[in-house]
């Protein structure tokens, strides 16, 4: 057996690796190297050191600025996806009448692409805005919490699949005893119940965490960085650097980069802690 | 036998799928700018094949993305062998690019050479179309104001109007007549989403910034490093007006488009728009819309600067034909013949003419090949008045996206009132110093 996967390796993992060296691995390491330089398209560049890191941290306020807006997205959104989306999978495993529709419904959202539900809500809020004589780009703040609701809209009901899934792998003697033993309900929630579901957690937050930091197509579509860039986060000024000025794709790239750190590190971080909470059944 | 087989078809297989099939090497491949025509350049490669035998493939770029699509694009093996660029700024981006094209045919052709884009070294950019913008009126509702028994001002015709006080006063009085008139407001909204406020930040800013390096002597060759913005009241004079007489409140003007604009134009609701003969398509194309083909016509967008009696509308282009310099020396040739052939052939003039509605500037367009849109014939009419200076584009100097984006975003807070005008200013000459 063993001797037969070994000579049997590499006709499964080469295809895969091939792939994932040419989609993945090459460009990535392309694109690292891209931003050490000064280039228009991919095929000539030239090599300028540091200096496009430098101008991405020091010269070009809308970096740091739009890393700020991104981390209190982050989290104000992660927080609230999860808390909604664990409430409705409390409410939706009871059993009530009609439990199908509605997780059928609360998932819904999260089909329709990000562009769209982006220009969706744009239509949405600036009708209620309108009543009060402004739109949207009138202040960053409203383009803000028009983002988390958006996210919310978007990510609760494929959160909320994930935290019933969790639920009901619980053993229902589980709760039972410790309702015998004398457990109220908050008891019950906060010493069973929680610390079984802490695998779905991780998956959650992890999730959440990643995709509110690399939202794109939303904050496009919903307020484009209006007014000015006050609004733009981290993916978005990318971006625009990339695209916007002559000579700027090696900041864009060098932008990129950072990105990737910052994103990679955060989530490495976040999957240490929850990892250490989760419990085994 | 199979297994041995297996590994180097599969390994095949997915080097096939990532290399892809390379493009035909006699084919022209063109990376069209304008999205309102690309159904005519499909027509036009189905004409040309059957006429020379050449294939000529078409991609059009989405709205506002050409130049990212063309970065991607002329990175590929299969890169286009026609491209546009906008200006000096284009060129500046894409110069490893431009061949020299001072030995074409179409060159040759240019009614005023002087347009085409060039350095000391040879022609980088042949411009194929001429456009002109400014304030387009429905003269159906401004013959309805002069009819007016008692309006303030004492124009005779619309011709009277030849300074921005003068256009003011009228603007200003028909806003008080709006109900009468059956606008209202007087301007079209004044789209200041952003990606849509071009109009503002780049063709309104054309005027003050054309008369301050007419003044510094600085020609349309060079990319200035700074700019003063020293007409900034005229322009701001224009553009009040503009927000003040419109059909929208001016805080709601931060989701407004284009297309928004062109339909109140459309629909009668308001008299005035600025824009530009391209145009004229967004406005008959609406349905309902009202407005008469031959009571469309153009003033110049007057900001109050000295001599204004005689400033014209602005023509100029910002479309530039370039061929890919590293294309092969025959590709090359076929895309310059295919040029030619396009603006010379009576087949390619039929299409330039009816079809793409371009002014195109060669002398092989006779009188009878222009455009009959009512705008593009507004244009030839400003072109052939005496006495009359129409502005160049000088907006093809402004820096890059990010400027333009910029300053239209603080339009924008201006308008809404969380800017001043003097931050918006400041942000103007700052933007560009960075930026260029």
């Amino acid at each position: 057996m063993g001797r037969s996967l070994k000579r049997w390796f590499p006709v499964f993992v080469l295809p895969l690796s091939l792939a994932f060296l040419i989609a993945f691995v090459i460009p990535f390491l392309f694109g690292i190297y891209l931003s050490f330089t000064r280039f228009t398209t991919v095929g000539d560049a030239s090599f300028v050191g540091l200096s496009n890191y430098v101008t991405a941290l020091t010269k070009d306020e809308n970096f740091l600025r739009a890393l700020w807006f991104t981390v209190k997205f982050t989290v104000v959104s992660v927080i609230s996806v999860n808390v909604i989306a664990f409430l409705f999978a409390l409410i939706l495993t009871r059993g009530i009448r009609g439990t199908n529709l509605f997780r059928t419904v609360f998932f819904m959202p999260n089909l329709i692409g990000g562009i769209v539900l982006g220009y969706i809500w744009q239509l949405i809020i600036n009708g209620v805005l309108l009543r009060f004589g402004v739109d949207i780009t009138y202040d960053a703040t409203y383009g803000f919490w028009g983002l988390v609701v958006l996210m919310n809209w978007q990510m609760i009901g494929y959160m909320m699949i994930i935290y019933i899934a969790g639920l009901q792998n619980i053993p229902p003697e589980m709760q039972e005893v410790a309702a015998i033993d004398g457990a109220g309900p908050l008891q019950i929630l906060r010493h069973v119940t929680l610390p079984l579901v802490s695998s779905s957690i991780t998956i959650c937050t992890f999730l959440t965490l990643t995709n509110s930091f690399k939202l794109f197509d939303q904050n496009y579509a919903l307020t484009g960085g209006a007014p000015g860039r006050e609004s733009s986060m981290l993916a978005l000024d990318i971006f625009d650097t990339f695209y916007g000025a002559v000579g700027s794709e090696g900041v864009g790239q060098a932008k990129a980069v950072l990105f990737f750190l910052i994103v990679a590190a955060i989530a490495l971080v976040q999957l240490r802690i929850s990892r250490k909470r989760e419990v085994d059944v | 036998m199979k297994t041995k087989l297996f590994l180097p078809l599969l390994l095949f297989s997915v080097l096939c799928v990532f290399t892809g099939c390379k493009g035909n090497k006699d084919e022209i491949y063109y990376l069209n700018f304008k999205p309102e025509v690309a159904s005519v350049y499909d027509e036009i490669a189905t004409a040309y094949k059957k006429e020379t035998g050449v294939n000529l493939r078409v991609a059009t770029a989405a709205s506002g993305t050409y130049e990212q699509t063309l970065k991607s694009e002329i990175g590929k093996t299969d890169a286009p062998t026609i491209f546009q660029i906008n200006g000096p700024q284009g060129y500046a981006a894409w110069k490893d690019y431009c061949a020299d094209l001072s030995d074409t045919d179409i060159y040759k052709h240019l009614s005023d050479p002087s347009l085409a884009l060039r350095t000391e070294d040879g022609v980088y950019g042949i411009p194929y179309v001429v456009e002109g913008y400014g304030i387009i009126y429905n003269e159906e509702i401004t013959d309805k104001y002069l009819a007016l028994k008692n309006r303030a001002t004492d124009i005779s015709s619309m011709e009277d109007i030849k300074s921005f006080a003068t256009l003011k006063a009228v603007v200003e009085d028909m806003t008080r007549h709006k109900s009468e008139l059956g606008i209202s407001g007087v301007f079209a909204a004044t789209s200041l989403k952003s990606g849509e406020d071009w109009r503002w930040q780049t063709h309104l800013a054309n005027i003050p910034i054309h008369y301050e390096l007419t003044e510094d002597g600085k020609g349309l060759t060079t990319i200035p490093d700074t700019a003063d913005f020293r007409y900034a009241n005229e322009y701001k004079q224009l553009f009040d007006l503009y927000v003040n007489n419109s059909t929208v409140d001016k805080k709601l003007l931060g989701s407004k488009e284009v297309a928004d604009s062109m339909a109140e134009f459309a629909l009668g609701k308001c008299a005035m728009v600025q824009n530009g003969n391209w145009a004229y398509g967004q406005i008959s194309g609406i349905d309902g819309n009202v407005v008469k083909a031959d009571k469309v016509k153009m003033l110049p967008l007057y900001t109050g600067h000295d001599g204004e009696e005689r400033q014209g509308i602005c023509i100029g282009t910002e479309n530039y034909l370039a061929i890919n310099s590293k294309a092969s020396p025959e590709q090359q040739k076929a895309a310059a013949d295919f040029l030619y052939w396009l603006y010379s052939s009576d087949t390619g003039k039929e299409f330039v003419t009816n079809k793409l509605q371009f002014i195109a500037p060669f002398d092989t367009f006779e009188k009878e090949d222009r455009p009959k849109d009512p705008l593009g014939s507004e244009v030839y009419r400003w072109q052939e008045k005496e006495n009359v200076q129409n502005l160049p584009w000088t907006f093809t100097v402004f820096p890059g996206q990010n400027f333009k984006k910029d300053f239209g975003a603080a339009l924008l807070q201006y308008v809404q009132g969380t800017k001043t005008w003097s931050q918006v200013v400041d942000t103007f000459k700052n933007r560009w110093a960075e930026e260029s």
